[in-house]
């Protein structure tokens, strides 16, 4: 019988311990595909961000790095020009790399480092239980700000995509989802675009995946891909913001 | 026999990590290490090295872990304010049993201080350069000699335990010029770090470059484990040199930049017939106690002359424990003490005892 469906081999035996519902196990899954289809598995060092993600090192079955809060894009920098050989991704989530650790990613991106970054934006800190995030939405409700996030006193969401698809650096900008099937496939694509690039040596891509954290938002998972619908797609409009590899959009 | 050139302080030291196969430096501007950056700009092009400009001390440090992991000799400088920005990406260097190469060329301070010489950050450097249980080495030249053959052993050792090392000096040190001579390129072996995320070839399970243990058991193991390297440490890398000791009744305890001076002022308190010494730590961790301690005996009074308002008189008090007295004189804010002024100290006590 042909097996048309298996564990990719770039994740490893461990068992995820991400939340029922939660999208990150989605975005591995597609990370280690993208492994597995490009064959990298070998040359391959991810970097675990600090937050849901920091575990990411037991999961992903290629050599692997935990970076300081903030600090994976540096991290990277590092392991790339160590080793420009190998493929280098980091895993990050909002605060991780829109907050504390903006600047790293700013100037990975301008310097156009050839690296890729995956970009998990569900609009909250999850793993210390639901404070505002950098992106969380005008309005919303998190453990620190229990009254709606005011853009008055706490300002406005960063749409990370549009910021970086100004500097010359990046190769790719590109915001995704995984709400459905549809949008599964074109983030897998858009992973795989990410890793590829860095093949060939095209710069800094990155790829947002607009996310859901049911648990911290207080919804059930389906109903959280509904509020995610609802209200991060038209604040994070999906798309290509930059892409300068053959057949991109602008090059 | 190499030839023997005058050199900059800071640019020795940019040198000597060439010649002992550091070929990857990330750091951020700060005065008054400015020449080793600016060398290493220079060179680093030419012999297929990196130099790059990290927009902080927190990327520069973070990028060093990266090259590390990646299994490569990795270096930064920066002087006191940066330092402390550095701090996390140590601990985390520490945390991940990384080797790395910090170089500190102090200024006053706290703060933005001043950007004059001084030796006051020597309780960040041998206490706390970040959160948490851990040590890193830390050696003190006195020359720009000693620079250079204390940069190849705190690579070599940083390799061989594991750990960050550091070199702490001061801007005097860092900006004086004098002739050294270089070991020749090459003669460092860097050795094998099969533990690297270099990339497992599906060949090896895949490594792990990490600090967190979420199980407080483990943790507790973990840093078990490394307080026993760290015993070792001390049991054989105290390492400084010893000047009229035999016969001294006032050890000055001296290090770095203080020490030039306190060298003269031994000189002098010697020709008024004082009987004065000096030991000058060269590794400020692991502290020299085991030298300290066999002077007690014949030793009447310590003497610690620092450029700071005092902190390794802590740890020169912690050595002496009670068993005779022991002196502080220092300057700082970015004056560094006179020989007459240390004389003066030496005498003081010298009439007291
Ligand atoms: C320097 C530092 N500051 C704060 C923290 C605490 N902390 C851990 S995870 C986290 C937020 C992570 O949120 P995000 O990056 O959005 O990832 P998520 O957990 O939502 O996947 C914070 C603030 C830390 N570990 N280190
Ligand atoms: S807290 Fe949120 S982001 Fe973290 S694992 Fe749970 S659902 Fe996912």
């Amino acid at each position: 019988m042909a097996i048309v469906y298996k564990r990719p081999h770039a994740l490893t035996d461990e068992v995820f311990h991400y939340c029922p519902g939660c999208t990150h196990g989605i975005i591995h899954r597609l990370i280690a595909e993208t492994i597995d289809e490009l064959e990298i598995e070998g040359c391959t060092v991810g970097i675990a961000p600090v937050g849901c993600a920091v575990r990411a090192y037991d999961f992903f079955s290629c050599d692997m790095v935990q970076a300081a809060h903030g600090r994976a894009p540096a991290v990277a920098t590092g392991l790339k020009r160590a080793r420009p050989e190998n493929i280098i991704f980091t895993y990050q989530g909002d605060g991780d790399l829109a907050a504390i650790g903006m600047a790293e990613t700013v100037h990975a991106a301008t310097r156009g480092e050839n690296i890729t970054v995956i970009f998990v934006n569900n609009a909250i800190y999850g793993m210390t239980g639901g404070q505002m995030a950098p992106t969380s939405l005008p309005g919303q409700v998190t453990q620190t700000t229990p009254y709606g996030r005011d853009t008055n006193s706490a300002g406005y969401p960063i749409r990370v995509c549009e910021l970086l698809s100004t500097l010359d650096g990046v190769a790719l900008a590109q915001r995704v989802t995984v709400d459905s099937v549809r949008n599964v496939r074109i983030a897998k694509k858009a992973i795989k675009k990410a890793f590829e690039n860095q093949i060939k040596g095209l710069g800094f891509s990155i790829v947002e995946v607009v996310s859901s954290c049911p648990t911290n938002w207080g919804m059930a998972p389906n109903d959280a891909l509904k509020w995610l619908q609802d209200n991060m797609l038209p604040y994070y409009p999906l798309g290509v913001y930059k892409d300068i590899s053959e057949g991109g959009e602008n090059k | 026999m190499a030839e023997k050139v005058l050199m900059k302080g800071n640019e020795a030291l940019a040198e000597a990590a060439i010649c002992a196969g550091c070929r990857h430096f990330f750091g951020y501007p700060i005065t008054p290490q400015t020449e080793l950056a600016a060398y290493m700009a220079k060179k680093m092009p030419k012999i297929g090295g990196t130099y790059l400009q990290a927009e902080s001390e927190l990327a520069a440090i973070n990028m060093v872990l990266g090259a590390s992991a990646a299994g490569v000799r990795a270096m930064t400088s920066s002087s006191s304010p940066g330092i402390s920005l550095k701090t996390e990406g140590i601990s985390y260097l520490a945390g991940c049993d990384l080797p790395a190469l910090i170089i500190n060329v102090q200024r006053g301070g706290p703060g933005l201080g001043g950007i004059q010489p001084s030796q006051s950050d020597y309780w960040q450097a041998t206490k706390a350069t970040g959160h948490g249980d851990f040590q890193i080495l830390v050696f003190a030249p006195s020359t720009i000699q000693e620079m250079v053959d204390l940069v190849f052993l705190a690579f070599d050792l940083g390799d061989k335990y594991r750990m960050p090392a550091m070199i702490l000096l001061d801007g005097m040190l860092g900006q004086m010029m004098e002739p050294v001579v270089l070991p020749e390129a090459g003669k460092t072996v860097v050795p094998d770090r099969p533990w690297a995320a270099d990339g497992h070839k599906n060949k090896r399970p895949h490594n792990i470059i990490n600090s967190l243990y979420l199980d407080p058991l483990k943790l507790e193991q973990t840093n078990i484990e490394r307080f026993k390297r760290y015993e070792k440490i001390k049991g054989t890398e105290q390492r400084c040199e010893e000047l009229h000791t035999e016969d001294a009744d006032i050890i000055i305890v001296a290090y770095g930049a203080s020490s030039r001076v306190c060298r003269n002022a031994v000189a002098a308190a010697r020709a008024q017939g004082i009987k004065a010494g000096m030991i000058r730590p060269i590794t400020l961790w692991p502290f020299p106690v085991d030298t300290i301690q066999k002077r007690l005996v014949s030793a009447k009074a310590f003497l610690t002359v620092e450029m700071s308002m005092g902190q390794m008189v802590d740890d020169v008090r912690l050595a002496v424990n009670g068993a005779k007295p022991v002196h502080f004189f220092g300057r700082t804010g970015g004056i560094i003490p006179s020989p007459p002024e240390v004389l003066e100290q030496i005498e003081l006590i010298n009439g007291g005892i």
